[in-house]
């Protein structure tokens, strides 16, 4: 076991774990946060995703003693009391959520996907972006919208 | 209506949003219970094998471990094996021929993941390390994975079933219809595959049993779609304890399209094992390996499908063999789905006079299929639009014109095969959907796409489907073990809020929202002061959950009933108050008032009268304001509507890639087009995903599955759907007669819709009579190859 400290939603949290726990496990275990979701064991669904140093990374594939200094956001943190961040509100208006099972992991991304590319992400972008998260409910129509909308907000 | 823009037919923004967008959802595998312990099953890894010993000793030993237990230990504990709760009469008269279903195996593994034995440790990872120290003797047997094999394989997988078949079962009128075909002047035949697929919710299934010691109550927290029915089926069948003394929490659920419904065995493994360790809680959650391992499939039916056409281009008759693959058990309402709810839709939109459908169910070496969303439906809308739009091909009629010809027109409509159809208008459907996807000039963009190397096909899809299974009565005397009605509970607290408890499940179709609408509708209330109660047993008074598109039709109507008597009783309050006749009394956008007179009280008023109990007398008008209603369906209720299919296939690569897509749904009335409009998308993506990537693959030498995570299984990806300007939906309204609001049910159209929609496209794309799902860039290539070599 080793104790591993890190940056989590702009508080300085420690832990024990164990060398192969996951950041996922970290985080929803450990921190008791739980809008940070585990949908597959091959890192493909992006349920998990999460921002470390400000980049889009799936949880579930890095180590949570990796993590050490890091800084990590996760959609718990997204939020400013309760102002909404600009994507979180896209997701509510254009109905970009059916279960809600895959939303945190969405904006992760979309967050990330607009950070890279610009407010002006074209639909093509934002869909090739999104391969690596996966929603059964949607059909991905409303939240490629959600995603434009909440790139011209941000 | 109360307000428009939160009452009936606004598209009103989520309630149960907010607290997803910020991660505060509450999943079943978000509970940690203190003391919890964590449950691991070690699954079978052969497809079929007697079970020679299992010997635990070493595992035991293992860090961490609280205990370790196999089939016969259940068994022991008088605890029952899964059931089947619909009863199937073979044609001549036998019924279901069952093999037992136990919890946990019993000398038998009949596929790989069937559970062999639960390990209970401290830490999940104890558990998974000391299931690797279980040692498990197997005598491995042959097998049939493949469902078109199973009645001649030599391998029997039940003793109840020598040729592995469940039933035979018959709908229609066999001779009648043989008579149309013999009459008929052209008969058009095809060999239908309808691929397996796994629903793959993005929440794997998870439980949590605790038992408290105190007061001999279990709890178990589970992904359930019907909480209720899962209480019932735990206790009375599996035999765990009381119904009173056994509460189920379905709390947020992340997702099911039929695969939450069933009762599954790690359920009822936690809810035993609490008990069976001191109370301790015990919690399993899936990981997706084993979702693709041990969640209910859905479809694998193979087919052989005819349709019998006269010289007037009349359809005159249908027949259908069908062989549906059941796994290696029955699972809760498997079968149904290949029977009542496929053999009932084979009519179509079409008005056949013959149609005669025959059923083998057979046992296979695999994971149990059941109902995957539309459940029978999409499999017969498949087998009747790819019948209608070869026929329409091969008799050189334009497809649409084909189906038009051939519609119902005139409502109620009794078809051969039991549904009575009771409204609708297939041709104002079409109609709008050849407006909207543009259909008269369809041959240039063919001929656009054909400049870009691209080869461009039109498919249509004329979909039926029937929602809200009902009469109970009826469907009692078809086999059903249970009445499907829903009850509804409406709580008016004295400050004139309300909740409304509900038996239906909501896992992402939005009812937090559409039954406040409802509710704010009917009693002029802000949509703010109405919430919604579902998932608890303790807390809802009855129900029997959401699936089958059935929570609008049933689940809103029971709400509407208790609605009814909610006004009645505030009337007779609000009479007392102001002194007036309760027949004076009239209420309207929240209001109560006394014909010809300027009195009246808000709807919040009336309720704090209601509840001091000051101004009436109490032995003549009880105190409070808080009704129950149960409703019983008189009918099913019928969306129709019609899909219109564009593809483009790169002919170097047998790439499809679909181009423009329409949708036009009659689902009555819509409370919520947003919501509505989202449950058609969704739909959609799950039928394209059937039609162009999805299968599950067990390697018939092995029994192996081939297909058991995201690397193998192709998910629909966003980049898979056609772009936001090429999806077109629309609609067109029947109201249904038999529910007070109007409604159909949405939740499956999209599903059963799509898959012939976009194969019909690609066969006319690339010009051949078939092709089989799911139709990959290898499959439509390989199918274009003979062609090509053809035209060289």
């Amino acid at each position: 076991m080793s104790i591993v400290k890190m940056k989590l939603n702009g508080k300085v949290v420690s832990g024990e774990v164990e060398a192969r726990h996951l950041l996922v496990e970290f985080i929803r275990e450990h921190q008791g946060l739980t809008g940070t979701h585990v949908g597959c064991d091959t890192s493909q669904c992006g349920t998990c995703v999460v921002h470390i140093n400000g980049k889009a990374i799936k949880s579930c594939t890095v180590l949570a003693v990796a993590c050490e200094g890091s800084d990590v956001t996760t959609v718990e943190g997204l939020a400013r009391g309760s102002d909404l961040h600009v994507m979180q509100a896209a997701f509510k208006e254009h109905h970009g959520l059916q279960c809600g099972f895959c939303t945190p992991g969405m904006i992760m991304s979309a967050i990330d996907i607009v950070k890279r590319n610009g407010k002006n992400v074209s639909e093509d972008v934002i869909r090739r972006e999104l391969s690596g998260n996966i929603c059964r409910c949607t059909g991905y129509h409303n939240i490629v919208k959600a995603v434009q909308a909440g790139a011209a907000a941000m | 209506m109360a307000d428009t823009k939160t009452g009936i037919g606004a598209s009103v923004r989520r309630k149960e949003d907010l607290r997803f967008i910020t991660g505060k959802g509450n999943y079943t595998d978000d509970i940690n219970l203190k003391h919890q312990t964590y449950a691991y099953f070690l699954r079978s890894p052969h497809a079929h094998a007697t079970i020679k010993s299992i010997n635990s000793g070493k595992a035991m030993k293992m860090p961490g471990v609280v205990a370790i237990y196999v089939g016969e230990d259940l068994v022991n504990d008088k605890i029952g094996g899964l059931i089947c709760g619909w009863g199937i009469t073979s044609k001549n008269g036998e019924g279901m021929k069952a093999g037992p279903h136990p919890v946990l195996a019993v000398g038998k593994v009949r596929y790989v993941g069937d559970h062999v034995a639960m390990i209970v440790a401290e830490t999940r990872e104890q558990a998974y390390a000391a299931a690797g120290a279980v040692v498990v003797s197997y005598g491995v047997l042959p097998h049939v994975v493949d469902a078109a094999k199973a009645m001649t394989s030599k391998v029997q997988i039940h003793e109840a079933a020598s040729d592995n078949r469940v039933f035979n079962w018959g709908l229609g009128n066999e001779e009648s219809t043989a008579a149309a075909f013999k009459n008929a002047a052209h008969v058009t035949k095809l060999d239908i595959i309808n691929n397996r697929v796994a629903p793959n919710a993005m929440e794997p299934r998870a439980a949590i049993g605790s038992y408290d010691t105190g007061s001999d109550i279990h709890t178990l927290y589970t992904t359930s779609q019907n909480p209720h029915l899962a209480r019932l089926v735990i206790s009375a069948f599996n035999g765990l304890t009381a119904e009173h003394k056994l509460r189920v929490i379905a709390p947020d659920v992340g997702g099911g399209f039929g695969s939450k419904i069933f009762i599954y065995a790690e359920e009822v493994a936690c809810a035993w094992a609490s008990k069976k360790i001191g109370g301790r809680p015990v919690k399993w959650t899936a990981d997706r390996s084993e979702a693709f391992l041990s969640d209910a499939h859905g479809r694998d039916h193979v087919t052989k499908a005819e349709l019998a056409v006269d010289a007037n281009g009349k359809i005159t008759g249908l027949r259908v063999h069908t062989i549906a693959a059941m796994g290696a058990y029955l699972s809760t309402f498997a079968s149904a789905v290949p029977t009542y709810l496929y053999g009932t839709l084979l009519s179509g939109q079409y008005n056949i006079p013959n149609v005669y459908a025959e059923v083998d169910a057979v046992y296979t070496n695999t994971a149990p299929v059941d109902a995957y969303r539309g459940a029978g439906r999409p499999e017969a809308t498949f087998v009747v639009e790819r019948l209608v739009e070869t026929a329409a091909r091969e008799l050189k009629i334009d497809p649409a014109e084909f189906r038009r010809q051939n519609f119902i027109t005139s409502f109620p409509h009794q078809t051969p095969v039991i549904m009575c159809y009771d409204t609708g208008d297939y041709a104002a459907a079409l109609d709008k959907a050849l407006e909207m996807s543009d259909y008269k000039n369809f041959a240039s963009r063919r001929a656009a796409s054909a400049k870009n190397g691209k080869l461009r096909g039109v498919g249509f899809s004329a979909y039926i489907e029937a929602c809200g299974i009902a009469p109970s009565a009826a469907v009692g005397s078809l086999g059903a073990g249970v009445g499907l009605w829903e009850s509804a509970e409406v709580r008016v607290n004295p400050i004139g809020t309300v909740e409304v408890l509900t038996g239906s499940h909501s896992h992402g179709q939005g009812h937090e929202t559409t039954f406040a609408q409802q509710v704010s509708d009917r009693l002029g209330i802000d949509i703010d002061s109405v919430s919604i109660v579902h998932g608890d047993t303790d807390k809802v008074q009855m129900g029997m959950g959401t699936y089958g598109s059935r929570s609008g039709a049933v689940g809103q109507h029971a709400i509407s009933k208790a609605l009814d008597k909610i006004e009645a009783k505030a009337k007779r309050v609000a009479a007392a108050v102001m002194e007036a006749a309760v027949a004076d009394v009239e209420f309207k956008n929240g209001t109560f008032t006394v014909k010809g007179t300027d009195k009246k009280l808000t709807f919040g008023e009336v309720a704090l009268n209601a509840y001091t109990g000051h101004k009436f007398n109490t032995s003549e008008i009880e105190i409070g304001l808080k009704e129950t209603a149960f409703h019983d369906p008189a009918n099913f209720v019928f969306p129709a509507g019609v899909h219109i299919c564009e593809v483009e296939v790169d002919m170097d690569t047998g790439h499809t890639t679909i181009a423009d897509y329409t949708a036009v749904d009659d689902f009555g009335n819509l409370i919520n087009p947003m919501i509505v409009e989202g449950q058609v998308q969704g739909g959609v993506a799950q039928g394209i995903g059937q039609a162009l990537l999805e299968g599950v693959v067990y390697d018939d030498e092995s029994g192996q599955l081939l297909t058991g995570s995201y690397m193998d299984y192709n998910m629909p990806r966003a980049g898979n759907m056609p772009h936001i300007g090429n999806f077109r939906l629309g609609f067109t309204c029947t109201p249904c007669p038999t529910n007070p609001l109007g409604m159909k049910g949405c939740g499956e159209a999209g599903a059963i819709a799509a898959p012939p929609a976009v194969i019909n496209a690609i066969t006319d794309a690339i010009g051949v009579r078939e092709i089989s799902m799911p139709a990959t860039p290898l499959t439509v290539w390989s199918a274009m190859q003979p062609l090509k070599m053809a035209a060289e």
